[in-house]
């Protein structure tokens, strides 16, 4: 029990984990997240990496909706962009993967300033909707390129290798993917401790006042989809060495929604949330898949539910949290947390 | 030359239907300010009103039109009311992702209702096609177009003439005046949802009658969002308008630039390049409201 938080410095107090609970919880997870491949099947492991690559997107996608207040339909185009970019640069001039995947964060970060600029002008339901404009238009692109993209049938790309080792297991990209994972929401975490994160926030809460404070309004929203882009690039490049194909049916609007769900559920403005949310909306339908394949055994043609079942299940869940508990997971979390700050006594 | 015409007709002919759904949307987002993504699915659902109708319980066309109508309005009756009103007055995110997660709901319930497959619709209109000079329209293009104008000048009366129709504009003029001079905006806001959901029904059933049917149908509800930007969000005049010129520019796109292009698919892109074109100069389209925010 902790019955006092008492920082007797500035550095105690700005600590990014301030309790000693959080920082042992926190080797505890990465001590969790360490052994885990050893011990789980392939399904597992390859659901953990699925969800590590969406987790890296679901936080660029949190830091330009939930920190900057930015809506984007388009997330998954960037995505594309960052995965396209690294294929094209592993296949014609074999970069290694640690070059090819910044790359490809770098090129998806170009793609959102050009998308960012209209943001400076049209806001809210109409940034939407040219964020929308941007997906179908760059899916179009990755479909209609073929000189560079492969058109349908995409490219395949070889697995990622260091002198001696390949990732070519799921196992062995797990690390890959967590580590990149562990050192993006770290840095995301850290970003809303400066200068530029604490602009993020104040133009997400007030534009015209964080003008007048002196944030400058255009560099501060194109910086935000800058890194938004950026984010969900590397997760793009990760996805392109994870499943070693990349096709334009990797990045459809159906996947803006589900990260704009995930970032829904999680807590829009959370970083633990956006994880929480990215784990839960990525294991639902799949939960959902082993229940009807238990019910396929009593019942026969109980799999054909399961597509429409998933559609409803996904919908309930974005507008149930919506109504119920809009601030996500992450707030479900810390009620969580308070309880136990003082269990075993009352409040 | 007659090329040009016939793609030109046939443009309008689309954009007379994009008109009639665009006109749900913008009803709604006059009213209550929500950018509804359910459009589409709220079309789909109307279509199969009428298919089980027609189908199912054998009822002839018109018959089969009043039910699907009235279904359609049940729907959007309870979206309001569930799922909207609880949302009142929240951020665009918030109301965006509603409207998406409905459409989703809506999606999967169809599928479990009428099966993902695709259907072709009753015949409904006479087979043979309408000729206009040197152009000639299929039956099942031209008819649709009609019902979609008579639909669009029934809402117009409506707004226009009836009392209804006024309290719903002075609620969207400013709700607390309209308020305060006796107007039940809950009242005007489920009103609007039902119209939305009508119109889309009726949209759903004339585009079900051209090409069949499916849960997929919802698809065709993305390609309204240029149609409403260019005329502007909050103009059911702009609706009009706007249909129709991207209803030519989609066909005009198509014909001339689909053979130069190896992929194809112009004629789905083509609208939304304009759309962001128009964001750029024009952010509220040709009718919006002009926002004067000075940043």
């Amino acid at each position: 029990m902790r019955i006092g938080d008492y920082k007797e410095s500035y550095a105690a107090d700005e600590a990014l984990f301030r309790t000693p609970t959080a920082r042992a919880w926190l080797l505890v997870l990465l001590a969790a997240l360490a052994v885990f491949p050893f011990l789980a099947g392939d399904y597992l492991l390859y659901l953990a990496n699925l969800v590590g690559v969406l987790a890296i997107g679901a936080l660029g996608l949190n830091i330009l909706t939930g920190y900057t207040g930015q809506i984007s339909l388009g997330h998954a185009a960037f995505m594309g962009v960052g995965a396209y970019a690294t294929a094209v640069l592993a296949t014609r001039l074999s970069l290694p993967f640690w070059l090819s995947v910044p790359a490809g964060g770098a090129a998806a970060c170009l793609a959102g300033a050009v998308v960012g600029v209209p943001s400076l002008r049209i806001k809210g339901l109409y940034l939407a909707i040219a964020t929308l404009a941007a997906q179908v238009i760059f899916e179009w692109v990755f479909t209609n390129w073929t000189g560079l993209t492969g058109g349908i049938r995409g490219l395949n790309v070889a697995p990622a290798r260091l002198p001696g080792f390949r990732f070519d297991t799921d196992r062995r990209i797990y690390f890959l993917i967590q580590g990149v994972l562990a050192l993006h929401a770290y840095g995301a975490a850290n970003l809303f401790r400066t200068r530029v994160g604490r602009a993020f926030v104040a133009v997400r809460d007030r534009d015209l006042s964080a003008e007048l404070m002196g944030v400058n309004l255009f560099r501060t929203k194109i910086l935000a989809f800058m890194v938004s882009s950026y984010y969900a690039g590397i997760a793009g490049g990760l996805w392109v060495y994870f499943t070693k194909v990349v096709t334009p049916e990797n990045f459809p609007l159906s996947l803006s929604i589900q990260y704009l769900a995930m970032i829904i559920v999680g807590g829009l403005g959370s970083i633990p949330g956006t994880l929480l949310g990215t784990v839960f909306v990525t294991l639902v339908p799949e939960g959902l898949r082993s229940l009807t394949q238990v019910a396929q055994a009593v019942a026969p043609g109980a799999m054909a539910w399961f597509y429409p079942m998933r559609d409803i299940v996904f919908g309930a869940m974005i507008v149930g949290f919506l109504v119920f508990e809009p601030h996500g997971l992450a707030e479900v979390w810390n009620r969580i947390r308070r309880f136990f700050a003082l269990w075993p006594f009352p409040k | 030359m007659e090329y040009l015409l016939q793609l030109l007709a046939s443009g309008v002919v689309t954009g007379g239907i994009y008109a009639l759904i665009a006109i749900g949307f913008v009803v709604v987002y006059k009213a209550t300010g929500v950018i509804n993504f359910a459009t589409g699915e709220l079309m789909m659902l109307g279509a199969f009103f009428a298919w089980t109708a027609m189908t199912a319980a054998a009822l002839p066309f018109a018959a089969a039109l009043l039910a699907a109508v009235a279904c359609s309005a049940l729907v959007g009756a309870a979206v309001e009311r569930v799922v909207l009103r609880p949302l009142l007055g929240q951020r665009a995110i918030a109301v965006i992702m509603v409207t998406i997660g409905l459409s989703s709901i809506f999606k999967g319930l169809a599928q479990i209702a009428w099966s993902g497959e695709y259907r072709s619709f009753p015949d409904i209109f006479p087979r043979r096609p309408v000729i206009l000079g040197p152009v000639v329209l299929p039956s099942r293009q031209a008819y649709p177009f009609l019902i979609a104008l008579a639909a669009i000048a029934l809402l117009w009366a409506l707004f226009r003439f009836t009392r209804t129709g006024t309290a719903m504009r002075a609620t969207t003029d400013d709700q607390a005046t309209a308020f305060g001079m006796g107007i039940d905006i809950r009242r005007v806001f489920s009103l609007s949802w039902i119209l939305a959901a009508v119109t889309a029904a009726l949209a759903g059933i004339v585009i079900g009658a051209i090409g069949g049917i499916s849960p997929q149908l919802g698809a065709v509800g993305l390609r309204i969002f240029p149609v409403v930007i260019l005329g502007g969000l909050d103009s059911i005049g702009g609706a009009l308008v706007g249909g129709v010129v991207m209803g030519i520019l989609e066909n005009l796109a198509g014909g001339y630039l689909d053979p130069l292009l190896p992929g194809g698919g112009v004629k789905e892109v083509a609208p939304f390049a304009a759309l962001v074109l128009i964001l750029m100069v024009r952010p509220y389209g040709l009718f919006g409201t002009r926002d004067i925010e000075r940043l």
